[in-house]
């Protein structure tokens, strides 16, 4: 088994070091009913040869998103990442280590999660940000529950506009510890309605712009409410190129600002792993979830960087840790900060002016076919649509023509009426071409 | 000067009790890097917790040695942690309560006693 | 003959005192004393090359964003560089053995990388009709038929994303059994004195209240204290096994049946399944949930800090609870069941947006390929034989904090033996560094006093063994000799010295900010 260094005579070597006759003598503490015997009924070692054709098959079943015209976002984006982000992020020194426990051995994850927290604080408007969560829908979670902490106030006031899966997640994880949850009603363009859901009781509200429709909204009245009633602004942003061009949630005065990565450095995956952005007013840190990266000097007085303020963390404050999370997105933060060092802001403002530009061109073809309706007012680079029918059906029959419409909303919340809303995204992938041929294939169908 | 088996001590002044961990405390913490101190206006019963107290590789909770009502905590501990370590049996005070019972001052050990507990650690 | 006396010494100079050196510019050597990439004067630069866009203006007023952002950027070949020349202040496994008990730091197959890059799956949006992602939940099924069949378990929850998420996945897959049968008053959760610090974290996280287990003086849970705190308030054990002091749980059988008959559930926690996989079923032992890190038994590389992948395998008790989504079949092809309702109906929630980790599930799947049964098997003997054979040789000079019987897959010592060297446990760990081994696990579990616990795994070889055990030796020797500078000021030769921690809690500095410029530069002094 080409991983397995050892060979019989090691083996043989080892065992007598150690002391005993056989390697079952090492299981000894096993009890005797719980020792199998036998292999299980799997198939047995492969070379990669094989495994390469097996693994190949099943990706050959698949539509990678760059086959043909993509639409769909929803909370993960086709983006182009550049060719040497990926090269850096498998050097072995940063694939092949561990959490920076040991700094002095660490300082290069080190410095790219002090200069990825820098990154994540300037793109948010905020003053500290953490070293990543797992990805946008739990650190949406956490964030409630840091906010419950900072309050001491157990109702959170989530928004109709926020993603389902991320208000679906908070839901399983903030009320198991306690909180109650008050998600609006699903509304596309919405978010101020949860200024009539803000009382003496509420830790927080949680907004999303752009939303789960795409439609941007300046929070800053919803800021104000809150903070006057003594509560916390959340501010989710599940597409991160939209920071390139929009205004900041910091700016718009939230206090803590949540975000999906993916975009950035990280690709589709079909779900994960993706990175989860964490940022926060510097005066709530303390109660941040996660790893923080900080800087000091070493004992020669020159710059370096440890993780710090760990007793907020489970590894010391066991039961009374403001999380329990240990292992987090390390590599797709590093990706990240990568590609984000190789956008700059020269870069990263032309790339997000590019993905609303093409947005808005695909809103201006599938508004000229006939049944359809835009329903987002204001959009970043998605956008929600009614197309005449159910869109499950619209997207498979879309698919004959060779064009992925889009993500029905239905599949996303079925519970919410709306089976004929459909999301559509475009990004700097989509070609004119892209979007002639949506428009075409939808007009077809719809005359049909 | 009285104190607990917890390394907390206690100073009264008439009905207002000043707080703060012993200097072997301080020692077996190691730097210490934050005090987290209660809010003015919070009661407490002897024993509840008041403060917690972090170096960084610990946290640790520090016990109301005394019933009380918070009047007042000490502000400097925030930019400078750092006393607790220094001075503290004095500087380092992490808050003053003010009490009704000043019986339960009295059942807490004397210097002599504290140091008696500690030869037995 | 025509003699060339051209060109360099070809030896290196005699006579060089030895003497501690420095450089003028804080590099060392191949080391680069490298700036942060806000010190770089990229504030215009960019990287990337794009189209211009044919409508430049917004349609989006004041919602855009004005001031600047504060983001630097690098071209290609600044980028490249400056990346490189920090990874080379990293370790890795792929450089040395890299002994972190608890964390299985194993060799990470590149065929798996490969693999997770194929467009179908990399590419791959988690939105995409299911139509044109069947592959991929193939994928997630033919992997839940290997963790089922592995762990002897009938069902497993694949989405969360990693260990402690896991943790939170069974516990509340727990707490939702127990409300189903009117039991939802049972908030107490048992751990031992040794968990792993996300065990009490996660049961507070759930609500409930930690009660903490003792363990009997050769590292095992003490069953006597666990039948007096199990009551009819307890929800649930938390029983990581093999432990974190390396031991198998001897009565594990035991702790499952006095869990069981106080109506509880028993969660193990899988961190150190890498030590029984291929030999022994949880499913066997009594357990009711178990987590498995992707990222410790099945490879997934660790990646500073993660990302890892969690599922969590769980009994026919608690199968029905398991969060959304899942992936069924019809025979026809597969399906993913993404709401809580149908066959789906009591599942307790959801823990994630989409569907989990899918990019370490192909990496796992692929690894398990690799092995097959006979390899998987052969993982855990292989990883048993060699935390043993450290055990054994380095019995000689440290104190194993067990030393009777075998170990499983990591070897637990305390620092008894360092007494009266004026050396501690951190000291010895940082002179690791210098001798080019990363330290092992230390000052953990918290039951050992000065804690050290490596775990070499199986893909170390018997040579690689042998420079550890002999690295460590030499160490342990100088330690007992009185060198103690060797491990006061350790490390000296790494990337940096000893950093202040202190200093960095005391005044947390976590983002860079520009230098406040209120004195004048310095004219530069003439070269």
């Amino acid at each position: 088994m080409r991983y397995l260094p050892l060979t019989p005579l090691d083996r043989a070597e080892m065992l007598g070091v150690i002391g005993v006759d056989t390697i079952d003598d090492l299981f000894a503490d096993v009890p005797a009913a719980a020792r199998k015997a036998d292999l299980f009924d799997l198939p047995l070692h492969a070379g990669e040869m094989e495994v390469e054709r097996e693994l190949s098959g099943l990706a050959a079943k698949n539509r990678p998103a760059g086959a043909g015209p993509f639409f769909c976002g929803a909370g993960a984006y086709k983006h182009h990442v550049p060719a040497t982000v990926d090269h850096i992020i498998q050097r072995s020194e940063f694939l092949t280590s561990y959490t920076p426990y040991q700094p002095e051995i660490a300082q290069g994850t080190l410095q790219v999660l002090f200069e990825f927290q820098t990154q994540v604080a300037a793109l948010t408007g905020l003053e500290v940000a953490n070293a990543s969560m797992y990805d946008g829908s739990t650190a949406c979670a956490e964030a409630v529950m840091m906010a419950q902490r900072v309050t001491r106030r157990k109702k959170a006031v989530l928004s109709g506009g926020l993603h389902p899966h991320y208000a679906a997640v908070t839901q399983t994880i903030a009320h198991a510890e306690g909180m109650d949850i008050a998600r609006q009603a699903v509304a596309i363009d919405a978010e101020a309605a949860v200024l009539s859901a803000i009382d003496a009781e509420t830790a927080c509200v949680v907004v999303q712009t752009p939303n789960v429709f795409g439609v941007v909204t300046d929070v800053t009245r919803i800021a104000e409410a809150a903070h006057a009633a003594g509560a916390l602004l959340i501010v989710v942003t599940t597409e991160a190129v939209s920071y390139g061009l929009l205004k900041p949630p910091g700016e718009m005065g939230a206090d803590i600002a949540v975000g999906e990565g993916q975009s950035i450095g990280v690709g589709l995956n079909y779900g994960g792993p993706y990175v989860g952005l964490f940022a926060a007013r510097e005066k709530f840190v303390r109660q941040m979830p996660g790893r923080l990266c900080g800087e000091t000097v070493d004992a020669e007085g020159a710059r370096g960087f440890v993780l710090t303020l760990s007793t907020r963390e489970q590894h010391i404050r066991r039961e009374k840790a403001t999380s329990n999370i240990c292992t987090n997105s390390g590599l797709c933060a590093l990706a990240f900060s990568i590609h984000m060092t190789l956008l700059g802001e020269r870069g990263l403002r032309e790339l997000a002016a590019l993905n609303h530009s093409r947005a808005r061109e695909l809103r201006d073809a599938l508004a000229a076919v006939h049944g359809v309706e835009i329903l987002s007012p204001r959009f970043f680079n998605e956008f929600a649509i009614r197309v005449p029918g159910r869109a499950t059906q619209i997207v498979e029959d879309l698919l004959a023509d060779g064009v992925v419409a889009g993500v029905p909303f239905s599949r996303l919340d079925p519970k919410a009426g709306m089976d004929d809303v459909l999301l559509v995204a475009a990004t700097e992938t989509t070609t004119r071409d892209d979007i002639a041929a949506f428009a075409k294939a939808l007009h077809t169908r719809t005359a049909r | 000067m009285r104190f607990t088996k917890d390394h907390e001590w206690v100073a009264l002044e008439g009905d207002v009790a000043t707080v703060g961990i012993t200097a072997y405390a301080a020692e077996q913490l190691g730097d210490v890097v934050f005090v987290e101190t209660p809010e003015v206006g919070k009661t407490v019963k002897a024993g509840d917790g008041l403060a917690v107290v972090e170096s960084v590789k610990a946290a640790s909770d520090v016990y109301a040695p005394i019933s009380g009502q918070v009047v007042e905590a000490n502000a400097e501990l925030g930019d400078a942690p750092e006393t607790v370590n220094a001075v503290p049996e004095s500087g380092g005070w992490f808050a003053k309560l003010k009490i009704a019972d000043k019986a339960e001052f009295e059942a807490l050990m004397d210097r002599a006693a504290y140091e008696d507990y500690l030869g037995t650690l | 003959m025509s003699m060339s006396n051209i060109g360099r010494p070809t030896r290196p100079e005699t006579g060089v005192a030895a003497v501690a050196h420095t450089s003028l510019t804080g590099a060392r050597g191949l080391l680069q004393d490298e700036a942060l990439i806000f010190e770089m004067d990229g504030w215009d630069k960019t990287g990337v090359d794009f189209d211009v866009p044919n409508q430049d203006a917004s349609d989006l007023g004041d919602l855009v964003r004005s001031a600047p952002i504060g983001l630097p950027g690098l071209s290609e070949p600044e980028a490249m560089r400056h990346y490189v020349r920090l990874s080379q202040k990293n370790h890795a496994i792929d450089l040395a053995l890299y002994p972190l008990g608890s964390c299985t730091m194993k060799h990470n197959p590149r065929l798996n990388e490969k693999m997770a890059r194929l467009a179908g799956f990399a590419d791959l949006h988690p939105m995409a009709p299911q139509s044109t992602a069947q592959g991929a939940l193939e994928l997630m099924d033919r992997l839940a038929h290997w963790l089922k069949t592995m762990t002897g378990m009938p069902a497993v929850a694949l989405s969360p994303k990693a260990g402690a998420h896991g943790e939170l996945c069974g516990l509340l897959s727990i707490k939702a059994a127990h409300e189903a049968k009117g039991q939802g008053h049972r908030r107490t959760v048992l751990v031992p004195t040794s968990a792993h610090g996300t065990n009490p974290a996660t049961a507070a996280f759930v609500g409930s209240d930690v009660t903490e287990i003792a363990q009997t003086a050769d590292g095992r849970v003490d069953l006597s204290d666990l039948a007096a705190k199990l009551s009819p308030d307890v929800a649930a054990i938390m029983v990581t096994n093999p432990n974190t002091c390396g031991l198998f749980e001897r009565d594990i059988i035991e702790i499952a049946r006095l869990t069981h008959a106080a109506g509880a559930y028993f969660y193990c926690d899988g961190a150190n399944f890498n030590a029984i996989v291929g030999r022994v079923r949880p499913g066997d032992l009594g357990v009711d949930a178990m987590h498995i890190n992707l990222h410790k038994t099945f490879s997934t590389p660790h990646g500073g800090g993660g990302p890892g992948a969690g599922p969590v395998v769980l009994s026919a008790a608690l199968a029905p609870f398991a969060p959304a989504p899942w992936v069924v079949s019809d025979g026809q092809g597969f399906k993913l069941l993404e709401e809580t309702e149908g066959e789906a109906a009591q599942a307790f929630g959801r823990m994630v947006a989409f569907h989990g980790q899918m990019g370490m599930f192909v990496r796992a799947y692929a690894y398990m390929l690799s092995h097959g049964a006979d390899g998987l098997r052969q993982v855990a003997e292989d990883a048993v034989l060699n935390a043993n054979y450290i055990k054994a040789k380095l019995s000689a000079v440290m104190t194993p904090a067990f030393p009777d019987g075998p170990c499983m897959h990591e070897a637990l010592f305390d620092d008894s033996w360092l007494e009266g060297t004026d050396v501690t446990t951190l000291d010895f760990a940082k002179a690791m560094i210098d001798e080019g081994f990363h330290p092992m696990t230390m000052y953990f579990p918290l039951v050992v006093h000065g804690a050290m616990l490596i775990e070499p795994t199986e893909t170390e070889s018997k040579q690689e063994l042998d420079r550890f055990c002999h690295a460590l030796i030499l160490l342990a020797k100088a330690a007992k000799a009185g060198d103690v500078e060797r491990f006061k000021g350790a490390p000296y030769l790494a990337p940096l010295r000893r950093l202040d921690e202190t200093q960095a809690a005391r005044k947390p500095r976590l983002t860079w900010r520009p230098e406040p410029t209120t004195v004048a530069p310095a004219p530069m002094a003439a070269e």
